[in-house]
Parts: C-alpha cells; structure tokens; sequence
C-alpha cells in the first residue's frame, strides 16, 4: 500500500478526510510569516538608500543619460562585459572611477589602435584579459559613449542594501514554513495518543473512586440480543455481506496488484535541483535543445553538463524574479555553484579548472530491456511531442514520471494515434493498400502493425 | 469508551499507512531480474567503470563513423581563415532550408530570435544581452563564419558541435543566410536543384561527434581564447 501516486483506492479517501482534519494546521501556518515586524523597517532603510543614490548619480554622470546608455550597453556591450564580475573582458561598474574619461572614449572607438599605438594601460589590459580584440564602434557618437559611461558608474546602491531587509523578510518567511508537515504530523499524533491515554486513565481512576466510595454506576442495560447474534443467525445475510467484501476486496486487490512495478509519479531527489519549470517553461528553451540526442538516437540523452555550460558559463546567478516562495534565489545560485564544482568551472578566473566530477542524475523513465523504444522514432518520424509520454514537464520545478509506461498504456496510444503518412512518398504503395484493406482514410498505428508483439519484444 | 479506543487505533494505523507514500523511490517489482538487465544501461553507474560512470568520453584518437576533421582551428587566424573561404557544401534546396529553419528553432532562436535580429526570448527576459543581429554590418556573418561560430563558438556564445551533425550544421547555417538576406532586404536566393552532390555529402558526412574529448576542447579553449579580429 505505498509508493504511488496516483492510486483509486481507500487510501485516497482516508487522506482526504485526514487532510481535511489536518486543514486549520496549515492556516495556522501559513499567517506567521505576517507577524513577521521587518516590513517597517525595510521601508525605511530603503528610503534612506534611496536619498544619497541619486544624488550621486546625479553628481556622476555629467550630463549623460543613464536609460539610453543601458539600451546601448545591452545591445553592444553586454555580450562580453558584465557591469560586476568577469566576464569575457573586465566588469565596468565604475570604470570612470578606475580611467579617464578622454582614454575610455578612444579605447571604445578603436581599442586595437590605441594597442598598436603602445599605450600602456591599454597594452595591459589586452594582455590581462588574455588577448581578445575588442571590436571597435566607430559609430557610437560622443553623447552615446557618455550615455553608456553614465549607466556603468551609476552606483549599484539599490539592490545591494536591499539586500539584507530582503533577507531578513526571506528568512522569516522560512522560519515559518520551516517546520516539516512530518514533525507536526507527529507531534499531533502524539498528542493525540497522549490525550487518550489520560482519558483512559482519569476514567479508571474515577472509577475506582466510585468502587472505593459505594457509588453505584449505571450500567447499561443489556438488550434481549446482541446484533452480531442475530445476525449471524441470518445465513442470507452473512451470505450477501461475505460475497459483498470478496467482490470488494478483490477489486481493491486487484488495483493494488495493478500497480506493483508500475513507477508512475516517482519523483526522486537528483544531485543537481534542475528546474524543468525556469528552463522549458519561463525560458522556453525546446526539449531537444538539451536532449538533443531524442531527435537521432534510441535514448534522449541526459545532457552532458557542457551543454550546461554553453549558457551557463554566462549566467552565474539567477535573477531576482526566478525565485519563488519555496526556492530562494540563494537555494538556485547554490544549485549552479554545484553545476561549476561539477565540470571544474572557476568563476573567477573564468576558466576550466580541469578537476571534474560526475553529477549521478538518478534515472526517472527506465523501460526494461526487454521492451524496445526509440526515441528518434517517436520524435522525428512520428513528430510525437515530448509532452505527450513526459506530461507538462514545463510546468515541473522536479521532474517526475507522468505516464504508467505499461504495456496497456503504449497500446492504448498506439491504437489511437495516426500515421504521418503525408510527404512519405517511400511507403506511398504500402500505406495506400492498407488504407484500402481496413477501409479508412487515416491510419493508426496498430493497423500499420504497431501492435505486434515482435515490434517491441524480440 | 473501548469503541473510541478502537477508532483511535484505525485512525492511528490509517495515517501510518498514508505517510508512507512516499516518490523518491521507484515502486516495488514483482520479478526485478526482469527489469533489471544484465547489460550496462546507458548512463548507468557501474562500478567496473572509472567514476561508476558508464557515459565515457570516446577512446582518445577515435573517429566515429562519417567524421571529417574540421580544418579551421579555434583561433582568431582560423576565424579569419574560415570566414573567407569556407563554403557551404551542401546545395541550397528547399528541403535542406525547412530542415535548417526546424533545428535553427531548436538550438538557436531562444537568444538569436526567430528572425535572426538577436531578440530571442532569452533577451526579452534579460537573461543573455548584447546578442547581435545578423545583418550586423560590423560582423558581416558569411557562410564560413556561421559554420566556426556553431562548431567552436565564439564570445558568450558556446560550441554546438556536440548538439548537431555536420549536416545539420550547415542546413542551419543557409537558414541563417536566408535570415540574414531577410533582414537585409536582398532578394531571395533560388533554390538549386538536388544533385547528385548531396547523396554524395551525405553518404560521407553522415555524422558526427569529433572526435577530441571534451576535456581538450575545454583546454584548446582556455589556452586559445577566441576573440572578435578587427574588421
């Protein structure tokens, strides 16, 4: 009676009504984090941030307009230069601090030139960044190179003593939440079982007291006949109710034998907390941009963690907006810290350390061998969606297994889904025979044979 | 009072038996030695293999089947070089187009945008910046150079060697000519007819993977850092 996620049975009944019972727990909960007195606070740091933040702006920039120059850093800078931390060439927050103002302007309208020139900071900052060109922007006027200089020294004030308020409130929130529905499912037990314990006692006492004092209790009067007497008396009825819980008990053991080796819904813990929510859905990456092996190969593939590293070698951090109630932002850029230690990725020299580990992703759809599937097959040929078999994997923060993958469950598709027989002009012939012997326009895949044995079992 | 008590003990036994349904492990097998096969599942940890890792990079100096070596090395020079004269081999048909726009859309589009102008949905959600169009007049992409960027990357940008086949590669690379035609306005490039030269690509270039292992693509990288060449 375990292990299953979705199962018709009495189980499900009983954990509604325990639920139910267990509800007003939850509200308990869930009003904690409100008491939390930080919100004052956190608006008043802020408003004290804010004030001299803009005042140094303003002090800063000379006339250069921060909006437009983060529209042009975006678009032209932002490929290789991060405002902090390396990156492809150095971080420019505050750069106007570190150069002058007239050597900025020449080095972006032409860097290679003031190299060839001999300037010496220029010399070595090329060299210190390992000698990658960057590309000249000859057209960039004098007011646009202001307007990016502007936005790079703008101070990065905000976010940074948002920062603890934010924290804190996180933290908060946590303490609320952190206390696992286990424990408080036990401490409830217990207490339960507690409380009955001291009613069965008190009650004992009490009547012993009453023993010891000559108080006489009532006691029930007995009835002509015990129920279960006349009832067994009664063969029709015995009868009736033993066939009723045969019928009964063999229908609940019928669906609990049903689903023994059947993993549908198993949703183990991987090494790595990859969230098929941020990359499929949020970011809509495709499926097949990962698992790039599904379109050619019998397996789909676990990504190999350079496939990883293609984007995250630039996104070291999540974003604010990624984190959600459950995961913070800290829990995700630990999770890409572990990526890093994984594939010897040091972030900051920006280069490969060479000491690798492998990450043991645990496998979620395993067909045992002695069932083929291929993956191409499905994909390509069939042009079957992923989410078909893996269900709305876009929408999963941890992946499970969506489908039973039983035997009754590929038939049962295979006899609904028809042939993509269009553009196939190899198999014209046959598919236009079998068209004719079973009298359909379209075919299914079990009439083109998709339900023979040997197709999957040999 | 012994009827209460009763209760208690079904309701205590009926929430054991729920807590334990528990997803992070696989269900009960009725005969497990017929699922479990004998044979290394692929990515399988075993513990004959180094790491227990049954994935492995392919023996150094192996060429799968259809491999030819990429000649323009992962350098400024070998940018330059491919830029001007490599060409793309397979004909320009309509099929070889659509198939090019499918994996374009795959592997390309989240940053690079569907119609090639660097405004993918990676951009818009600020996740990659600075992704040039390709009618960027500062870059001006050839066929060449798209192939090196795919193959080595280039920049932010990483290889795709792994994700495509040399095929596949230079399929995407005339759907982002044809983008970068789009973009730019010029007419539209015929489509050729499909000759006898692509049977014959395709017969030797069916695939695939280079051969280097990861690890010394990874150090060819670090020692030889890509940049832009002035233009």
């Amino acid at each position: 009676m375990k292990k299953v996620k979705y199962r018709h049975s009495a189980a499900r009944i009983v954990f509604f009504s325990v639920s139910l019972f267990f509800s007003f727990n939850a509200l308990l909960l869930a009003q904690e984090p409100d008491d939390s007195p930080l919100s004052e606070d956190e608006a008043d740091r802020q408003e004290t941030v804010q004030g001299p933040q803009e005042s140094n702006v303003e002090a800063e920039t000379s006339g250069g307009d921060e909006a437009a120059g983060k529209e042009l850093f975006n678009t032209l800078c932002a490929a290789c230069h991060k405002l902090d931390g390396n990156s492809i060439g150095p971080p420019l927050r505050g750069v106007g601090d570190r150069r002058e103002v007239e050597w900025l302007h020449s080095w972006i309208r032409n860097s290679q030139a003031m190299i060839a020139a001999g300037d010496e900071q220029a010399v070595e900052i090329y060299n210190e960044y390992n000698q990658v060109a960057m590309p000249p922007f000859p057209q960039l006027s004098d007011s646009d190179i202001d307007n990016i200089l502007a936005y790079v020294n703008a101070p990065k004030a905000v976010p940074q003593e948002k920062q603890p308020g934010a924290e804190a409130a996180g933290a908060g929130a946590q303490g609320g939440g952190g206390i696992s529905t286990d424990i408080l499912l036990g401490i409830l037990a217990f207490v339960l079982l507690m409380l009955l314990v001291i009613l069965y006692l008190v009650n004992k006492t009490l009547r012993r007291f009453a023993a010891a004092s000559g108080v006489e209790l009532p006691v029930k009067e007995k009835r002509g006949k015990p129920i279960w007497k006349s009832f067994v008396e009664n063969q029709f009825l015995v009868i009736v109710t033993s066939v009723v819980l045969v019928l009964v008990g063999s229908y609940f053991a019928y669906g609990w034998m049903m689903q023994v080796g059947v993993d549908q819904g198993y949703q183990p813990i991987q090494p790595i907390h990859f969230s098929h929510r941020i990359h499929a859905g949020d970011n809509q990456i495709e499926c097949k941009f990962c698992h790039s092996s599904a379109r050619v190969s019998k397996t789909s593939g676990i990504p190999s963690l350079n496939v990883c590293m293609n984007c995250h070698k630039s996104i070291s951090e999540v974003a604010e907006g990624t984190a959600t109630e459950e995961y913070s932002k800290e829990f995700y850029d630990g999770e890409i810290a572990k990526l890093y230690d994984a594939v010897g990725w040091d972030v900051s020299q920006q280069a490969y350390t060479g000491e690798t580990e492998p990450v043991k992703w645990i496998r979620i759809h395993n067909l045992p061998d002695f069932a083929y599937f291929n993956h191409s097959q499905h994909v390509e040929v069939g042009g079957i969606a992923c989410q078909t078999c893996h269900g709305p994997v876009q929408e999963m923060e941890i992946m499970y297994q969506n489908a039973p993958l039983t035997m009754g469950w590929c038939i049962n598709c295979h006899r609904e889904t028809n042939v993509r027989t269009a553009g196939n002009e190899y198999y014209e012939k046959v598919h236009e025979e079998l068209s004719r012997k079973y009298e359909v326009e379209e075919l299914t895949v079990a009439q083109m044979g998709g339900i023979e044995c040997a197709k999957c079992h040999y | 009072m012994k009827s209460l008590f009763r209760k208690t003990i079904f309701f205590i036994l009926a929430l054991s038996a729920v807590s334990c349904v528990e997803n992070s492990k696989p269900n009960y097998q009725y005969m497990p030695n017929m699922y479990e096969t004998v044979s290394y599942e692929p990515y399988g940890a075993y513990e004959v293999f180094v790491n227990e890792q049954e994935a492995k990079l392919p023996v150094e100096g192996t060429v799968s089947r259809g491999w030819k070596p990429y000649e323009y090395e992962n350098s400024p020079d070998g940018f330059a070089t491919a830029k001007a004269e490599l060409q793309n081999p397979l004909p320009y048909t309509e099929d070889n187009l659509a198939e090019g726009k499918a994996l374009y859309t795959i592997y390309c589009a989240v940053c690079h945008g569907d119609k090639g102008d660097g405004k993918g949905i990676l951009v818009e959600r600020e996740k990659f910046l600075g992704i040039p169009s390709y009618s960027d007049a500062g870059r001006a992409i050839t066929e060449g150079s798209v192939y090196h960027v795919m193959y080595y990357g280039l920049n932010a940008m990483g290889s795709y060697a792994s994700q495509t086949s040399i095929d596949e590669r230079w399929k995407i690379d005339h759907y982002v000519m044809y983008l970068k035609g789009q973009l730019e306005g010029a007419p539209e490039r015929e489509f050729e007819a499909e000759g006898t030269e692509t049977e014959d690509i395709n017969e030797k270039e069916e695939n695939l993977m280079p051969p280097v292992n990861a690890e010394q693509t990874m150090e060819v990288k670090q020692s030889e850092p890509e940049g832009e060449p002035i233009e």
